[in-house]
């Protein structure tokens, strides 16, 4: 369906997305995962036609984003990050005129706006300009601007980002929806959304695709690996760390977020275990030489989560 | 075709919605207004032509500040990407804006057809002048707005954006005045760029296809820069 070669960009000297090799079939989900800047609005503003790549091609169906752009515009349907869509307009009238550039007839147009605004539950506010409308119902509103003309591939840019637990919800059980005989790409940097709506996850990091597999593949390759996570006072983090590593089987060992040397000196550590063998009794052993005061000591279920980090941070 | 007709309802549209456009209509009225019909009963002459011969000076203010939003507001709100990602291209665009844009401009100009109707009633108009000059007023509307709509294309912000299209269209309006600075071998050269020497052409009546082509080359080129630059912006 797409296929993407060498895709590369250049924003003046910064390199935002470097040779990128990507095959999206048909009826596929696909999540394109990264931390903030890895290159994600940038792959997806080029497969959309909104930027150009400095190198590199995309052909959607055998046509080329050079020449049959329209073309490619027109099967094809976008919601950038923020939905920005004009402040001043009802949603009603957004909605005809999005149908209107579409080219749907005259006669099916309000139908068709009916059942956008059914299925993304814009009935409430049909009547209201978009610039009262709350975040959520914006973000509807640029899906139902992106799902109007029935597109064959949908691209989303984080679809869920700044919406509530409900929302998000909401939106996940759309996409999921519509992914079963649509294309869809859509990025986002929240893993827990990706491991539960997507079939293939590509890792995009500075700009580089990292890991390209299936979901399924992806938490296969996670089990070979256990987290255990461990909560200590009464030792500074460099100490704990360097005696930590040293056990054999402990593959790495990390400080999950800013807020891991929380108050009164708690050090909140993770350790990266393989998971050939249990190695709690070893890492008590240890611990128990010394003369911390533990305070939590759990294994944490394995999660895409681990991986990300593991490929994202591999370059440091 | 659809698309531009599509497009170019919606920025009609916006631009009534919103309170800018009365307050620009409203502030054009009463500065025209007040120029021409100050010192009107005074020079006590049945004439349009002192109307026409202020109208280059308002319109170098108040169509940028008309043409100014068309793009910047797209920029900084990021709809401009909504926009682009539909099934349309820059020339519908383009083109969609500036009618949009102009349109509005004729619209402004509507309620001054009542000065005319009213000298008319109080003395002797000659018509002939009165028509060529709003048709001449049509084609400066249409080419500041093109130079507007350059302006709007090249920043995200809005003041910015007027003030670059109204120094340009000052420039063209007053460029004639200044020429006697200059020396002669370019003076000829010079006198063809100033909007208002072929507006005043127009406006006593004579349309001659050298001032058309002026207003359309200017405008042609004006929007060919804003073409390069949403090109370059890609």
């Amino acid at each position: 369906m797409i296929k993407v070669e060498n895709l590369t960009r250049y924003y003046n000297d910064v390199c935002a997305v470097n040779r990128i090799n990507l095959e999206i079939n048909k009826g596929e989900v696909l999540g394109l995962l990264g931390p903030n800047g890895a290159g994600k609005t940038t792959t997806l503003r080029m497969l959309t036609g909104f930027l150009r790549p400095s190198a590199g091609t995309i052909r959607v169906k055998d046509m080329s984003i050079d020449t049959d752009i329209l073309a490619i515009k027109s099967i094809m349907g976008y919601l950038p990050e923020a939905a920005p869509i004009y402040p001043e307009m009802l949603v009603y009238d957004y909605l005809n005129y999005v149908a209107d550039i579409r080219g749907i007839p005259k006669g099916n147009q309000l139908s068709r706006v009916r059942e956008m605004a059914e299925m993304c539950g814009l009935h409430s506010v049909m009547h209201q300009p978009v610039a009262e409308l709350s975040k959520g119902y914006k973000q509807r509103v640029g899906l139902a601007h992106a799902m109007m003309n029935d597109p064959e591939i949908l691209v989303l840019d984080e679809p869920t980002s700044g919406l509530d637990p409900n929302q998000i919800v909401e939106i996940r059980d759309i996409i999921r929806r519509i992914g079963k005989e649509k294309t869809i790409i859509f990025s986002t940097h929240i893993l827990s959304e990706a491991e539960a709506t997507c079939d293939r996850i590509a890792i995009i990091d500075k700009g580089k695709i990292v890991a390209d597999e299936t979901t399924r593949a992806l938490k296969q390759q996670e089990s070979m690996e256990t987290v255990i996570n461990l909560v200590i006072a009464g030792v500074d983090q460099k100490n704990a760390k360097s005696t930590l590593d040293k056990i054999e089987g402990v593959l790495e060992v990390w400080e999950p977020g800013a807020d891991s040397i929380a108050r009164n000196g708690e050090i909140h550590l993770k350790l990266r275990c393989t998971a050939a063998e249990d190695l709690r009794q070893r890492i008590y052993r240890q611990v128990r030489q010394t003369d911390w005061e533990v305070l939590e000591f759990y294994s944490e279920t394995p999660s895409l989560e681990n991986i990300f980090r593991k490929l994202t941070t591999a370059a440091d | 075709m659809q698309q531009i007709w599509h497009m170019f309802r919606r920025e009609l549209k916006a631009y009534f919605v919103s309170p800018i456009a009365y307050i620009v209509i409203a502030i054009f009225l009463i500065v025209a207004g007040w120029f021409f019909f100050s010192p009107f009963f005074i020079r006590g002459q049945a004439t349009m032509r002192y109307f026409f011969e202020l109208l280059p000076f308002i319109f170098s203010f108040v169509v940028p500040a008309i043409t100014m939003k068309l793009f910047s507001e797209e920029l900084n709100t990021g709809s401009y990407e909504l926009l682009l990602t539909m099934p349309v291209n820059f020339r519908q665009v383009l083109i969609a804006k500036l009618l949009a844009g102009t349109l509005f401009t004729a619209v402004m100009l509507l309620p001054t057809i009542a000065y005319p109707v009213c000298i008319s009633l109080v003395g002797d108009l000659d018509w002939g002048p009165v028509i060529g000059g709003y048709l001449g007023a049509l084609f400066l509307g249409f080419v500041f707005a093109s130079i507007g709509l350059f302006a709007s294309s090249l920043t995200r912000n809005q003041i910015i954006a007027f003030i670059i299209a109204a120094a340009t269209c000052f420039i063209l309006t007053i460029l004639d005045a200044l020429l006697f600075f200059l020396p002669a071998s370019i003076v000829d050269f010079l006198a063809y760029l100033s909007a208002s020497a072929h507006f005043d052409n127009i406006s006593k009546g004579v349309v001659d296809s050298r001032d058309i082509i002026y207003f359309l080359s200017v405008s042609f080129v004006s929007l060919y820069g804003a073409y390069l630059v949403l090109t370059e912006k890609q």
